[in-house]
């Protein structure tokens, strides 16, 4: 059970590393959130519940996926490089590919085989390890990288929306915030709210970073003194967290953050468990990937520029089709590349083709390389942390390899 | 021990104090709310499955019409649509309900943790329609006796066939199999083994899952509810966990069969006695109290009296409150029994107002009713809840409810009446110096002594 010691360690952890900060009221010190060296921006989308890379990234070149798959996959992909072709509701990101701003890496998991869990599965994409019983799962691999980066602040990594990203946890603090939040206390209130918080660190330092961000963020709302009113407001903006949460907004809130100090901002998208007709049950997620990616670009603006976005997913789909026209948990999978820093209109990997013979189990897509590659190697070009201290630290027991260089 | 037992009880095993309810005590009076009647069903009661599917069957036959341009169904189809909607409605309305006015909160303790084990996402219009059924006929009866008919229950239930795909797994050699060219689909055997019984950590393996698919095919789902068809039951015998099961007929004798061994499996033993002590004690458990429990299992044959009754007496189970976070819904519903709101406040509400008192603030605070994230339920660590945003909607629930609810409550009486004990001075120094009452209830709702426990 993973979890199990996973929360004392993260509990001393948190409790040790804001013991001095978490006394510090936000209303009486304002909190200033450092910047790391660099303007270089980083985004990571977790695709939870394992996208299907041979129908999204899919090698069309090869007639044996046909015969894997009758009843799976779109009928008119985009073709992108004489072999592998992109799935039509993805369509919308070709412009994109032919910029040079969008690319794909293929056969790649992470070191996850066999039991073929979301849960492990996403457990172990996010603390970056080799495996669930590591010393360190308890934490991101985000939250162990900005160790190395010298002037890390808390709002240098943002998760964005309602849930807690394991990829962030860790020994630094790291700031969270969904994009309807908002806080109507008065003054007075939010200073008892600081009294009341101090003792206990979980609270004082969720407490102490939301009336923070409430207050920076919201600077537009008036806390009435009419009690009616001010309920009415609150009803209509905890409304509209229900559409809040879509793929839109969270790349829009984190292209804000991601324009000032925030360097790392990392959402999920959710969607990806196609196990019953997935020609029409994938279109979903697929639009939201989508949606994601031309949000951040046209929020973003010049910052898309000096931007890479990483998309991964905890494990790939079966090579077959299922008996319901959909694909069960598999191993090898593909990830999502894209931003103005990434060397695109390329399919990145080594492709080990879809034999019998050639599958992982005889069953899934064999992996040839590792998910924590090539985002290390994203990781040592974007911010120059080195390949020895990534092999130790953020993604232990991994071994980088040669550079496939998805940097320009 | 700074904490009275009866403290612990009521806030630790049950949904905490309620003005006015007489305290039930601790240990053995725990006991005696899971054995007897269920009088919090009976007083907030919910339709049964034929009811259910009539509804649904009647507005399907209406939109067929109306789709087909027949313009008389028009006005028929509208009630149905309004008639639906208050069923579901109904459900999350009369699920609160018995959570805030029950006198035995241990005994909707235990239902909400079964019902988060077998967690079911309820998608689509008839999934929605049926997903109360599943709580009130395939959890709630079995929640204090053997955890093989819970285990039988809930894996059989259509709710459970539908979401994790059974109800689309054939067997590849079966009559249906053969003729429709269709196959297996694994979902349903891969989350009854990591999910519901043995734990990711068990000792089955990828062979095991893809048996255990071949054994479950037959499990279909009708308008009466889940039937066996051995036209898509897989022939022969399959082994899962080195045991065999049925023979060349398959049977759903053998699905029972097998549910029965996975359910007194030491690996389950020991997975649902860790569950339990994390959900209800604390995100670290004592693996000795673990062990305990397990063993009660064992001994037992997974009985759920003993099982419980072995939490209970362990003293890990009694040790000072603060250990866990309240979830969103056990949050909002030791808030609205700390606020006192009154039974005809909140039973039979329109929809607006069960989405206004309920729904909306479970969305915002990331627990939206019916909608967990995966068919692992919701998380249990305290991180996962107290976020930034979380704890901000927290907040703004507390402000809307004690302006809703709060009228005749002076602040420094509430901070009492509702932690007692656990209130800690400088808490009881906050909500007195509050300038508005409002914002004193609202303080004492959102401080770490009542999200905890």
């Amino acid at each position: 059970m993973g979890y199990v010691d996973r929360s004392r360690r993260r509990f001393l952890a948190k409790t040790l590393a804001i013991g001095c900060s978490a006394a510090a009221s936000p209303l009486v010190t304002p909190v200033t959130f450092a910047s790391v060296n660099s303007d270089k921006r980083l985004v990571v989308i977790v695709l939870r519940g394992g996208m299907d890379g041979l129908d999204v990234v899919a090698p069309v070149g090869d007639p044996l996926l046909a015969q894997y798959r009758p009843n799976v996959g779109a009928a008119s992909h985009s073709d992108l490089d004489g072999f592998f072709a992109l799935h039509p509701k993805l369509s919308g990101l070709m412009p994109m590919w032919q910029s040079g701003e969008l690319a794909f890496v293929h056969a790649v998991s992470t070191p996850y085989r066999n039991k073929r869990s979301h849960f492990d599965g996403q457990d172990i994409l996010e603390a970056g390890v080799a495996e669930i019983n590591s010393d360190i799962h308890d934490s991101g691999w985000i939250n162990r990288m900005l160790a190395q980066m010298p002037g890390a602040g808390k709002e240098t990594a943002f998760s964005v929306g309602r849930e807690s990203m394991l990829l962030l946890r860790g020994d630094l603090p790291m700031t969270s915030w969904s994009p309807e939040g908002r806080i109507d206390l008065s003054p007075q209130a939010q200073l008892m709210l600081d009294v009341i918080y101090q003792k206990d660190p979980l609270f004082a330092e969720a407490g102490s970073v939301a009336l923070t961000l409430a207050a920076q963020l919201n600077l537009d709302i008036e806390v009435s003194d009419d009690d009616q009113v001010m309920m009415r407001q609150i009803m209509k903006n905890m409304q509209a967290a229900n559409r809040f949460q879509r793929a839109t907004s969270l790349a829009a809130f984190a292209a804000n953050r991601l324009r000032e100090d925030t360097r790392i901002a990392a959402f999920s998208i959710g969607g990806w468990d196609t196990h019953r007709k997935q020609t029409s049950s994938i279109k979903k997620a697929l639009g939201q990937l989508q949606a994601a990616l031309t949000t951040l670009k046209s929020e973003l603006g010049q910052t898309w520029e000096k931007t890479a976005v990483v998309c991964m997913t905890e494990f790939g789909r079966t090579v077959r089709e299922n008996g319901s026209a959909g694909t069960d948990h598999g191993t090898g999978g593909a990830m999502v590349l894209a931003g103005g820093l990434i060397r695109g209109r390329r399919v990145y990997g080594d492709w080990p083709g879809l034999r019998d013979d050639q599958l992982f189990k005889n069953r899934d897509l064999m992996p040839t390389s590792d998910v924590r590659r090539y985002t290390a190697w994203m990781i040592r070009d974007l911010y120059g942390i080195s390949a020895s201290e990534l092999e130790a630290a953020v993604f232990p027991g991994l071994d980088m390899g040669g550079n496939p260089k998805v940097i320009s | 021990m700074v904490h009275s037992l009866e403290t612990i009880a009521a806030i630790r095993f049950g949904y905490g104090f309620r003005p006015g309810e007489p305290d039930l005590g601790a240990r053995d009076q725990l006991l005696q709310q899971i054995s007897g009647a269920d009088l919090a069903q009976q007083a907030f009661p919910t339709p049964g499955f034929q009811e259910r599917m009539g509804l649904h069957r009647s507005f399907r036959a209406l939109h067929k019409r109306v789709k087909n341009e027949d313009e008389s169904a028009e006005p028929e189809l509208k009630k149905a649509k309004v008639a639906r909607r208050a069923l579901v409605v109904n459900d999350v309305n009369m699920r609160c309900a018995r959570a805030i006015f029950s006198p035995f909160g241990f005994r909707e303790r235990l239902a909400a943790f079964w019902a988060d084990h077998f967690t079911v996402i309820a998608k689509g219009q008839m999934p929605r329609v049926i997903h109360g059924d599943f709580l009130d006929r395939a959890i709630r009866p079995h929640i204090a006796g053997r955890f093989a008919d819970l285990l039988i229950a809930s894996t059989t239930h259509p709710s459970m066939l539908i979401f994790l795909d059974q109800t689309k797994s054939i067997g590849p050699n079966s009559k249906i199999g053969k003729k429709k060219k269709r196959g297996l689909n694994e979902n349903l055997a891969r989350e009854v083994l990591e999910l519901h019984t043995m734990g990711v950590g068990g000792s089955y393996t990828q062979a095991d899952v893809r048996q255990l698919a071949e054994l479950l095919t037959g499990l279909i789902v009708t308008r009466k509810g889940m039937q066996y068809s051995k036209g898509a039951a897989e022939p022969g015998a399959e082994t899962v966990l080195g045991k065999s099961y049925g023979g060349e007929k398959a049977s759903e004798t053998d699905i029972l069969a097998f549910l029965e061994d996975l359910a007194v499996h030491p690996d389950t033993a020991n997975y649902i006695a860790q569950k339990l002590v994390v959900h209800f004690v604390s995100d670290e458990p004592d693996p000795e109290m673990v062990a305990h429990i397990r063993d009660a299992f064992l001994t037992s044959g997974g009985d759920l009296q003993s099982v419980y009754t072995a939490m209970l007496e362990h003293p890990g189970a009694w040790v000072d409150i603060g250990g866990k976070v309240k979830q969103p819904f056990d949050f909002i519903v030791s808030g609205y029994r700390a606020l006192n709101v009154q039974r005809d406040v909140i039973s039979n509400l329109k929809p607006r107002d069960v989405w206004r008192i309920f729904e909306i603030p479970l969305i915002s605070m990331g627990q939206p009713p019916r909608r967990a994230l995966g068919p692992n339920g919701w998380p249990e660590e305290a991180e996962a809840w107290i976020t930034p945003q979380g704890l901000a909607a927290r907040l703004q629930w507390a402000l809307v409810a004690s302006a809703r609810f709060g009228d005749g409550l002076d602040p420094r009486d509430f901070v009492l009446s509702s932690l007692r004990e656990v209130a800690g001075e400088t808490l009881k120094f906050a909500v007195a110096g509050s300038e508005k009452k409002i914002e004193g209830l609202a303080l004492a709702l959102s401080s770490p002594e009542f999200n905890r426990r």
